[in-house]
This record gives C-alpha cells, sequence and structure tokens, in this order.
C-alpha cells in the first residue's frame, strides 16, 4: 500500500507540488492522471524517497519513506520516466546487477528472470548488448528490472511513453497480473484514454494538487458527463478556477 | 561490503566491454608518457654521442717528416689523409674547398724537433668555413696537447718535475649539453608516470558518474535501498584497478623504453630496473586512491559526459602543478613537502633515480598525506551523492 499524505515540494520559484494526498490500495491499480508539469514525476520521486518533501510524508506498506528509506525502499520497484540502462551489459545482467545490490541470492534472480522472459516475450534480446535495444525492449528490462526483488509495490512513471500498441499490451498484462498476485501499483499518464482502460482508480492531478480521487465510474457520475474525457476536461477547468481564487483552498480538500 | 563488491564488479565489467575506456586505461593512459620520453631522450642521446664520435679530420703534407706527431694524432682518434698536393698548393686547396684541414709539416721540422728547437707546423684552414671549424679547432687542441706531452718528456729527461711546467690545468665539462637536459627529463619520467595514473581512470570515473547521469540508470539506481557510501566506493575503487592497472602498464613500458635507450651515454644512469618500477609502484600507489576519488568528485557535479571530459581533464593537469614548482624552485625531497601529493611521489621518484637515499618516513609520510587527502574527497562525494540536486 503506498500513501501520500500532504506532500508539497518546491525547486527554486516553482511549485512542482503543493499538496498531494491519495491512497494506492494492494490488489488495485491506482492511475495518476494529469497534463505535463501537473506535478507526477515529482509526486512519484517524493514517495520513492529520491527527493525529500518539504510539507508531508510518504508511506509504503506503512512505513515512512524519510524515516526509513532502506526498508521503505525494499518493497518499493520502480520505473522511473528515465529508466535508462547499461549498454555495455546485457539485459540479463542489467536485472541481475540491481537484484544482488537488493542482495537477492542469483538462484532466485534466475528465476525472476525467467519467468518474465516468457511472459514478455524477452528471449531474443535478453543476452544481447542493452545499447541495441528498441524503446519497447528498454521498458520491459526495465520492468523486470523494478519486479526482481518481488516488491509488494510497483510505482510506473509515465511506462507507455514511446512503445507500440504490442508492447503497451503486454505491459498492461503484466500490470493485471501483478494486480492479481495483490500488489500495489500506481502509474502516472497524461493519456486518459490509457488511465481509463487499465485503473481501479484514478487520482487525476493539476497544479501540484490532487484534483479529484475516484473510480472512473464515480468520476464521470460526479462530473454529470458521459465520457471520461469529458470529465477529465471539466475537472482540471475547475481545479485551474480554484487556484486563481484569492481564497482557492483546495479542491483536494473537497474530494 | 557485499554492495561494494557487486558495484565494483559491474563497473569493471561495463568498462572492460568499453573500447574507449580501455584503450584510455590500457594503451593510451599508460604508453603515451614512455613513448613521448622515449622519442625525446633518444633524440637527445643521437645529438650528444654523434658530436663525440665525429673525429678530426686532417689533410696532412709530408707527414713523414713527423712520424711520432702522426702517431700521436691517430692514437687521439683523427683521419689522417695523405695531401694529393705539395706545401705549394695547399693554400690553394683549402681556399677551394674539399681539403678540409690542411696540416703541413716543413722541411726543418725534423732538425728542429731533434734538437728541441721550437719546431713550426703549417695547420692551414678557412675559419668561415662551417663545416670545418670545428675540426680546425680540434686539431689546433689536439697539436697543443702533442706540444705540452713532448715539453713534459723533456723535462722528465733533464730530471726536472714535468709538473712544474703545467701551472694550471683545464679539465672543461659541458654541463649544458647532457647532463642538465637529462635532469629535466626525469622531471619528465615522473610527471609522465603520475599522468598515467590519472589518465588510466579518466573514463572509468566519468562513466561511472556522468554517464550514469545522461544514460538515466542514476535514478533507478538511486532507488535501490543502498548505502551511498558503498556505491560511491565501489565506484571508486573500480577506477582504482584501472588506475592501478594502467600505473603497472607504464612502469613496464619505461623499463622496456629505459633498456632500448643508451642513457649512461648522457651521464644518466640507467639502473631503472625492474626493482626501482616496483619502488616506484609502492611509491605511487597511495596517489592512486587520491586520484580517483578526486575525478569521481569533481565528475559527480557535472551533468553530462562532454561537460565531465572538459572538467576531469582539467584535473589532469593536478600532478603537473607542483611538479613545474619543484623544477622551477629546484625543490629536493624534504620532509615538509612529503605533505603534499604528488609533489612527495614527484620528489621520492627523483631521489631514487638520482640513487641519493630515501627515508623510510618520508615515504610513510607521503602515502598517508595522499590517502588522507582521498578519504576526505570519499566523503564530500558521498554527501553529493546524498543530496538530491544528484538527480539533476
Ligand atoms: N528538478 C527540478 N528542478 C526544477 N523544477 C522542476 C524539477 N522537477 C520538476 N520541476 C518542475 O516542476 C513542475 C512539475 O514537474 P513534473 O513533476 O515533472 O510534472 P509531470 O511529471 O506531471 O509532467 C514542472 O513545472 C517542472 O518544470
Ligand atoms: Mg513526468
Amino acid at each position: 500500500m503506498i500513501e501520500a499524505r500532504g506532500l508539497a515540494k518546491r525547486f527554486g520559484a516553482i511549485d512542482a507540488v503543493r499538496e498531494v494526498s491519495f491512497v494506492a490500495g494492494d490488489g488495485r491499480i491506482t492511475g495518476l492522471l494529469g497534463p505535463n508539469g501537473a506535478g507526477k514525476s515529482t509526486s512519484l520521486r517524493l514517495i520513492c524517497g529520491v527527493l525529500a518533501p518539504d510539507r508531508g510524508a510518504a508511506r509504503i506498506d506503512g512505513i515512512d519513506v524519510a524515516g526509513a528509506a532502506s526498508a521503505a525502499r525494499a518493497r518499493l520497484g520502480a520505473l522511473p520516466h528515465s529508466a535508462g540502462l547499461y549498454g555495455h551489459l546485457t539485459g540479463r545482467e542489467n536485472i541481475a546487477y540491481f537484484g544482488a545490490l537488493h542482495r537477492i541470492p542469483a538462484p532466485r534472480i534466475t528465476r525472476e528472470i525467467d519467468r518474465w522472459r516468457e511472459r514478455l516475450d524477452m528471449t531474443d534480446f535478453l543476452d544481447r548488448p542493452a545499447k541495441s535495444y528498441s524503446q519497447g525492449q528498454r521498458v520491459k528490462v526495465a520492468l523486470v528490472r523494478a519486479l526482481v526483488h518481488q516488491p509488494r509495490n510497483l510505482v510506473l512513471d509515465e511506462p507507455t511513453n514511446g512503445l507500440d500498441v504490442m508492447a503497451i499490451r503486454a505491459l498492461r498484462g503484466v500490470l493485471e497480473e501483478l494486480r492479481t498476485e495483490g500488489r500495489c501499483i500506481l502509474f502516472s499518464s497524461h493519456v486518459m484514454q490509457e488511465v481509463s482502460a487499465l485503473s481501479d482508480r484514478i487520482v487525476i492531478i493539476g497544479g501540484g494538487r490532487v484534483l479529484a480521487d475516484d473510480t472512473p465510474a464515480a468520476l464521470r457520475v460526479r462530473s454529470g458527463t458521459t465520457t471520461l474525457e469529458e470529465a477529465f476536461l471539466r475537472i482540471l477547468a475547475d481545479g485551474e478556477r480554484e487556484d486563481e481564487a484569492p481564497d482557492g483552498g483546495g479542491a483536494a480538500a473537497r474530494c | 561490503m557485499l554492495t561494494l563488491w557487486t558495484v565494483f564488479r559491474k563497473e569493471l565489467l561495463e568498462n572492460l566491454r568499453d573500447r574507449r575506456t580501455l584503450f584510455s586505461a590500457l594503451v593510451f593512459g599508460p604508453l603515451l608518457g614512455p613513448l613521448l620520453f622515449g622519442v625525446m631522450v633518444s633524440r637527445i642521446v643521437a645529438e650528444n654521442t654523434g658530436a663525440a664520435r665525429q673525429r678530426v679530420a686532417l689533410t696532412v703534407v709530408h707527414g713523414e717528416r713527423a712520424p711520432d706527431l702522426l702517431a700521436y694524432l691517430t692514437a687521439a682518434g683523427a683521419r689522417l689523409r695523405r695531401a694529393p698536393f705539395g706545401a705549394r698548393a695547399a693554400r690553394a686547396a683549402v681556399v677551394r674547398g674539399g681539403a678540409g684541414v690542411v696540416l703541413i709539416v716543413p722541411r726543418d721540422y725534423p732538425r728542429r724537433f731533434a734538437r728541441s728547437e721550437p719546431a713550426r707546423v703549417l695547420l692551414v684552414a678557412d675559419s668561415a668555413d662551417n663545416a670545418t671549424r670545428g675540426d680546425a679547432a680540434r686539431a689546433g687542441a689536439l697539436l697543443q696537447s702533442y706540444a705540452s706531452s713532448i715539453a713534459q718528456r723533456r723535462l722528465q729527461v733533464r730530471g726536472v718535475d714535468p709538473l712544474i711546467a703545467a701551472p694550471v690545468t683545464i679539465d672543461s665539462i659541458d654541463v649544458a649539453s647532457a647532463s642538465a637536459r637529462a635532469v629535466s627529463v626525469i622531471g619528465l619520467m615522473t610527471y609522465f608516470v603520475l599522468f598515467a595514473v590519472l589518465m588510466g581512470g579518466l573514463y572509468f570515473a566519468i562513466d561511472a558518474t556522468a554517464g550514469e547521469r545522461e544514460r538515466g540508470s542514476l535514478e533507478p539506481l538511486l532507488m535501490v535501498p543502498i548505502a551511498r557510501g558503498a556505491l560511491v566506493g565501489g565506484k571508486i575503487l573500480a577506477t582504482c584497478a584501472a588506475m592501478a592497472t594502467s600505473l603497472a602498464i607504464c612502469l613496464a613500458a619505461f623499463l622496456g623504453v629505459l633498456h632500448t635507450l643508451s642513457l649512461e651515454r648522457l651521464g644518466m644512469r640507467s639502473d631503472f630496473g625492474p626493482l626501482m618500477a616496483l619502488e616506484f609502484f609502492a611509491i605511487c600507489l597511495p596517489f592512486v586512491p587520491l586520484g580517483a576519488a578526486l575525478m569521481t568528485f569533481v565528475a559527480s557535479f557535472t551533468r553530462s559526459y562532454r561537460e565531465a571530459q572538459s572538467y576531469v581533464a582539467a584535473v589532469l593537469l593536478v600532478p603537473t602543478l607542483p611538479i613545474a614548482f619543484a623544477s622551477i624552485y629546484s625543490l629536493r625531497a624534504s620532509p615538509a613537502w612529503m605533505f603534499v601529493p604528488s609533489l612527495s611521489q614527484h620528489l621520492l621518484m627523483t631521489n631514487l633515480l638520482e640513487r641519493r637515499p630515501i627515508g623510510a618516513i618520508d615515504v610513510l609520510v607521503s602515502a598517508a598525506s595522499s590517502l588522507l587527502v582521498a578519504l576526505v574527497l570519499f566523503v564530500f562525494t558521498e554527501r553529493q551523492w546524498r543530496r538530491e540536486s544528484m538527480l539533476g
């Protein structure tokens, strides 16, 4: 389970994240939806503990990320926005390196790699140097790298960026499989269709605030629209209006 | 410890597969110095021994009148040639050129010589001719030394101590050429050794920091629950391994280069043998972690490979500054200088090369101060890696 409680982060004059609170539960896929610059990546980095929040806190399975960083991180797998690989190492070596850093015994690393190799159709390229990979192959290896220590929680920042339809479908299959295993999955995207196709719960974020946090169906009903796209646009517009209001206390409190 | 080892192994494996990194660590870094050194020294050797080998060439007219003189000249290494012309034609032959320096023994020479009267010889030369001017001067000096050897012989025969006739003797030693240049060449050698250390780890250090960021592998790496100290330590250790390898290759290459050059002729000792190479290695080894930590520290602040290259290349100049300082002020190894890394290594190596003794304390202080600076740099690097600005 991933919990964000009143997260805020400022970079100089930019308020990247003003007030982000939500809960991503186990056995569910939670989609973080928002336009570019909304603060999705920053929120996820705060949750992963590579950035320290100015205010608020994040917890992984109830463990405070700032307080017990190692324990929290051990329960977390992450596919950050820039999920680069070591080009001179093979995909397998890239994955094994992270497994070793997590202190996973070699046989278990091999077992985990074998499991995903078939599942993600990676046999062709897994033992080739990573510098020759396509974007889709890179993401697959980076995903297995994030899963090699079998974390209970998985955070993915715009995982479908640059992927073709086939790769997106494979990724979707993996996330659904992980959900049935009872893991907690949190992913971000700026593409509404993707989020609605996958998520059990949608957290809409704009201007560094949570503007809505509900199931796809409830979001449609609440904003009085028939399609999710209209709902998304209306919620974003409302959020902006509130930000401009002098006493804009924040839509998050209302949701 | 386990993490350190994991990081170390991965950095080595990755860089061993990178041709550019490998080239700079195993070829360019360690061999550039010895090769440049070899070219420079062999040129100096050629200049000096070339001049020494040049023997006086003399064309002799009526040499049969002075067999003793001819024997002396031949023994002194002069190349003698019988003139195809007579005494009268000698002047014209020299003016025409081609005859070189001409020595004429006049008709009355044997008689005057036998009576111990001043016996005259004639040396005909063209002082405007650059090609033979050296010959003329050397021939003059040879004749002068023959004359004084005869004088001493005569005094001895007459029961006078011949030393009376030599109130002042002059031994001229040309320091300008060989030995002076040899000293500056030694300075170069120690610089090249330290350069090989740093160059050997250049791309390792860049790849482990700026390369990690540019590839986008830094963020997932920083999300793994490992101590930053172990991460940074493993990276620095891998750079150390590259630097130590480069150092060893460089010293082996110097062994080869110095073996093939004949330094004795320069007045330099060439007893840089395997034992001294090992001593060099031991002296420079503490400089290895310093160089690795320094490069990793500098590269940690850069955003890209290219930026890192320009900054870290500046670090390559670090060992030159103290060495330049040392040669400008002609520093000798003293306890105080042993606290200055790179300068201390330079001075210790120079002492070994010049066969001056070095103290165990000096070696220890040099090693300890270098390792201490390395440790401080490691702490600063680790601190930088804990900051969130590391993500960029
Ligand atoms: N390291 C940083 N330094 C300065 N500004 C940043 C940094 N990271 C993000 N920002 C700014 O914060 C805002 C939110 O960025 P981000 O969280 O990446 O948004 P999203 O992922 O939703 O597109 C943007 O205006 C971005 O320019
Ligand atoms: Mg983003």
